[in-house]
């Protein structure tokens, strides 16, 4: 096939002459067509960039962050002297009298873990003290309201975090339902809620942070967890909160509660 | 007439056969991808409207 296109050229000096021409205008570069592939690489950059930050980087994040609650965790039953070898059933029937409420602690510290069945059979998070933006929520931890109170205090502990980006430690807020247990744990002990309902107010709705959530200046008698975050989940409009009432709490020297034992011995 | 393109160039200026290319290209895409999310998209993001989740007046 070559022999016969090469017999079908033109004298060999036109021949020659003719190809350099072609493979000058060859060289010359599309300037619409150049333009055309940065515009479409720009688009994928963009598409992928979404990903990243809607999907994979929340995963990537929350991961880090499970592990990191889950370290934290077992130092604390270390610390303790605790040996966790299993599930310890009678430790629901034991009466453990009033929580321990531990000092505030400094703020941008980890002073909590939290966790909720609801969410995954091996969620845990980390709660640090402070809603900074910058130095508590976008370090994928849930943030603690210093002035609100601590895990087990009579009155409101409230908590918020991200619902989208930043390891989104609240993506499924909206899935909780009255009944859900979330599980609190400090140096201290275990401190379990139990979820009451949801609510949903606008972003200046500062009357969830009181004491009493909504009733201004009244002294509390209750134990009462608010958590919350953004909503809708691609707007930042509203806020989902989720109130809880405390249930029970035992010391780490107890050992964990029934249905998150597995999960605190899972991760050794 | 025939025309260059960043990619079509890109494809040129690669050695070896067809299936060395491909590999090549692979690897490029893949250091792109390990570089987009370890450096440049935290960076953008660090550069966009922080979301806030809290309640204030």
């Amino acid at each position: 096939m070559l022999r016969i296109e090469v017999m079908s050229q033109p004298p060999l000096t036109t021949r020659r002459s003719l190809t350099q021409a072609r493979r000058k205008r060859a060289r010359k570069l599309s300037v619409v067509g150049v333009i055309g592939e940065l515009l479409i690489t720009c688009g994928v950059l963009v598409f992928l960039f979404l990903g990243w930050q809607l999907w994979l980087n929340d995963l990537i994040l929350g991961s880090v962050d499970n592990n990191d609650a889950a370290k934290l965790s077992k130092t604390w039953d270390a610390s303790n002297s605790f040996v966790n070898d299993g599930p310890v059933i009678s430790n629901q029937e034991q009466d453990f009298g009033e929580p321990v409420v531990s000092k505030a602690p400094a703020e941008g510290k980890t002073f909590a873990v939290m966790y909720v069945p609801r969410f995954g059979k091996d969620w845990v998070r980390e709660i640090a003290e402070g809603t900074d933006l910058v130095n508590v929520l976008n370090t994928r931890r849930i943030g603690h309201y210093d002035n609100s109170q601590m895990p087990g205090e009579i009155g409101n502990f409230a908590v918020a975090a991200h619902r989208l980006t930043y390891g989104a430690p609240f993506k499924d807020i909206n899935l909780l339902r009255a009944g859900d247990k979330i599980y609190v744990k400090t140096e201290k002990g275990y401190y379990t809620y139990v979820v009451r309902n949801l609510e949903y107010v606008d972003r200046h709705g500062v009357g969830v942070l009181y004491r009493v959530p909504q009733v201004e200046g009244k002294d509390p008698t209750a134990r009462l967890m608010t958590i919350m975050s953004c909503n809708p989940v691609w707007s930042t409009a509203e806020r989902l909160i989720a109130y809880a009432v405390f249930d029970s709490w035992q010391p780490v020297s107890a050992g964990p509660p029934a249905e998150i034992s597995s999960l605190v011995n899972a991760h050794g | 007439m025939r025309t260059v393109e960043m990619y079509a160039a890109l494809w040129r200026v690669l050695p070896g056969p067809w299936w060395v290319k491909l590999l090549l290209v692979l690897l490029l895409i893949a250091a792109l991808l390990f570089a987009l999310v370890e450096w440049i998209f935290p960076w953008v993001n660090s550069l966009l409207p922080l979301p806030d989740v809290t309640v204030s007046e």
